[in-house]
């Protein structure tokens, strides 16, 4: 094995291992904090595949947003080690039925989808290009999604501010 | 740096893993020399003389102070959450280590050259807010739960004015790799981007306001990054013990302080890399070279770690409202005019 394929394993383990925590863990806290090795391990698969720019930007939405506010939400519904929070297996036939469905239609279109492979050398300065396409070729879909951040921004400000009225 | 090492040892992996501990060699001898300056600063302003009975003047006190921490017994609370107890400081402690790969200690010296070098910083910084997290819930202790919450939202929030201030030093510099940056502000003090960068006089003169205010509220925001004061409401001795670490001893105590002097030198040397040139010499080509690269750059750094220190212990204590309102309501609107105005002076 190459150093590539060591680092790839090492990255898909600890995605992989941290993904089965989150699954199984009965504490929903310690659920919560691996997922931060499984965001971790996959922007280290997206370096691996030459995408800095996406790698950088999981590690900045997912673990210093998306992470830490599920986090908030998590310590402040059990707040002490003390209050389990339960956890059980309830439906486990419509769950058979449904993940089996879905990991079939997930493997089908794995062997069926026709895999592009290049041989060209991969871009070296990957964040010069996306922005240029972002104000070229997507700027619709681009400011599509500003405009959806703003709503939930200001959502967010009119839910957390509504005054109280007698 | 990464060639002269391939030369010595060969193409192996100790090559990379010898370069990734470099700025460590460098994190720890500063951390004695900061606690130390830290305690002398701290005690001349109020009028004291601190330690003055180990060796001259107190010198060998932080070495006095490690052996102690060394002896003492590592306790953990029998009802805190052992293994994330365990695992909280060395997470914060990677989130500054790694934030260290992108800075440019020389021109010969850079652990990762990448060309997202300080979008990479802020990213992986966001570790440290986990690791804080982590800590206070782990201790389960409500001190440190509400110390690491006040830390996380501190943080979360001060993001937005760092992100925004590096972002007019990035506009005029045209790049995200440090290493880029410093070299565009080579050739003498006038041209660091905190002066308007080497531009055309004219430029630089209508740049020099907005340069000069995105400089400082840097500055401000990187302090409330690093939870210090007058921003260390995480921390607040009077009113939370001492945070999220109340409950931590012995040497898990020592590595988030390690953690923390570690964050006050990264601040600095964003500023430093971003703003004021670097490791380059501020009288352009005099006492320039790897070398003095070296030696300029951990002299501009540790002057704002004096400042920083010099700050803590002449304000007072923000409250969390004016926390807030600082960062949403004056540093935010006053980048967003920055910059517009560096935007549109750069293009007309």
């Amino acid at each position: 094995m190459d150093l590539y394929a060591v680092v790839f394993y090492a990255f898909a383990f600890i995605t992989l291992a941290a993904g089965a925590i989150v699954v199984f863990s009965r504490n929903i806290v310690h659920a919560a904090f691996a997922l931060l090795f499984a965001f971790f391990g996959v922007a280290g698969l997206y370096v691996l595949l030459m995408a800095d720019f996406l790698a950088i930007t999981q590690l900045l939405i997912y673990v210093g947003g998306i992470l830490v506010l599920v986090l908030f939400g998590v310590m402040l519904t059990s707040n002490t080690i003390d209050v389990q929070m339960k956890t059980s297996t309830i439906q486990t036939f419509p769950a058979v039925l449904i993940v089996a469905a879905l990991a079939g239609t997930l493997i089908g279109i794995f062997w069926s989808t026709d895999w592009k492979t290049t041989t060209d050398p991969p871009i070296q300065a990957t964040a010069p290009k996306i922005g240029e396409m972002m104000l070229t070729s997507y700027l619709l879909p681009f400011e599509i999604a500003s405009v959806v951040l703003l709503v939930a921004l200001v959502g967010a400000a009119m839910i957390a501010r509504r005054e109280k009225k007698a | 740096m990464y060639e002269l090492l391939q030369q010595l040892l060969g193409d192996s992996i100790l090559v990379y893993v010898i370069g990734a501990a470099l700025p460590l060699l460098f994190i720890l001898p500063y951390a004695l020399v900061t606690v130390l300056l830290e305690m002398k600063v701290s005690a001349h302003m109020q009028d004291r003389v601190a330690y003055m009975y180990t060796g001259w003047h107190g010198v060998l006190q932080p070495v006095a102070d490690i052996v102690k921490l060394l002896q003492k017994e590592d306790t953990i609370p029998g009802v805190a959450d052992k293994t994330l107890f365990r695992l909280a400081p060395y997470l914060v402690f990677m989130g500054s280590y790694a934030g260290f790969a992108a800075i440019p200690f020389s021109s010969a010296y850079i652990g990762s050259d990448i060309d997202l070098g300080v979008f990479y910083i802020v990213a992986i910084t966001s570790l440290a807010v986990i690791g804080i997290l982590m800590a206070g819930w782990a201790s389960n202790n409500k001190w440190s739960l509400f110390g690491a919450m006040r830390s996380a939202a501190q943080i979360v929030s001060y993001e937005i004015p760092t992100a925004l201030s590096i972002l007019v030093a990035v506009m005029i510099t045209g790049s995200l790799n440090l290493q880029d940056v410093t070299h565009f502000q080579d050739g003498g003090f006038w041209n660091w981007v905190v002066f308007g960068g080497p531009l055309p006089l004219t430029q630089k003169l209508l740049l020099l306001p907005f340069t000069l205010v995105s400089f400082f509220i840097l500055f401000i925001a990187g302090i409330a990054e690093v939870n210090r004061t007058p921003f260390d409401l995480p921390e607040a001795e009077s009113e939370l013990v001492q945070g999220y670490n109340t409950e931590y001893s012995g040497m898990k105590f020592a590595i988030f302080y390690l953690a923390e002097y570690a964050n006050v030198f990264l601040v600095s040397a964003i500023v430093v890399s971003l703003y004021l040139g670097g490791w380059t010499s501020p009288f352009g080509e005099f006492m320039s070279g790897p070398i003095w690269g070296f030696f300029w750059f951990v002299a501009k750094g540790m002057f704002f770690v004096f400042m920083q220190i010099w700050i803590r212990w002449t304000l007072p204590r923000l409250r969390v409202d004016q926390l807030m309102y600082t960062s949403w309501k004056v540093l935010t609107p006053f980048l967003f005019v920055c910059i517009f105005a560096v935007g549109f002076i750069l293009v007309v």
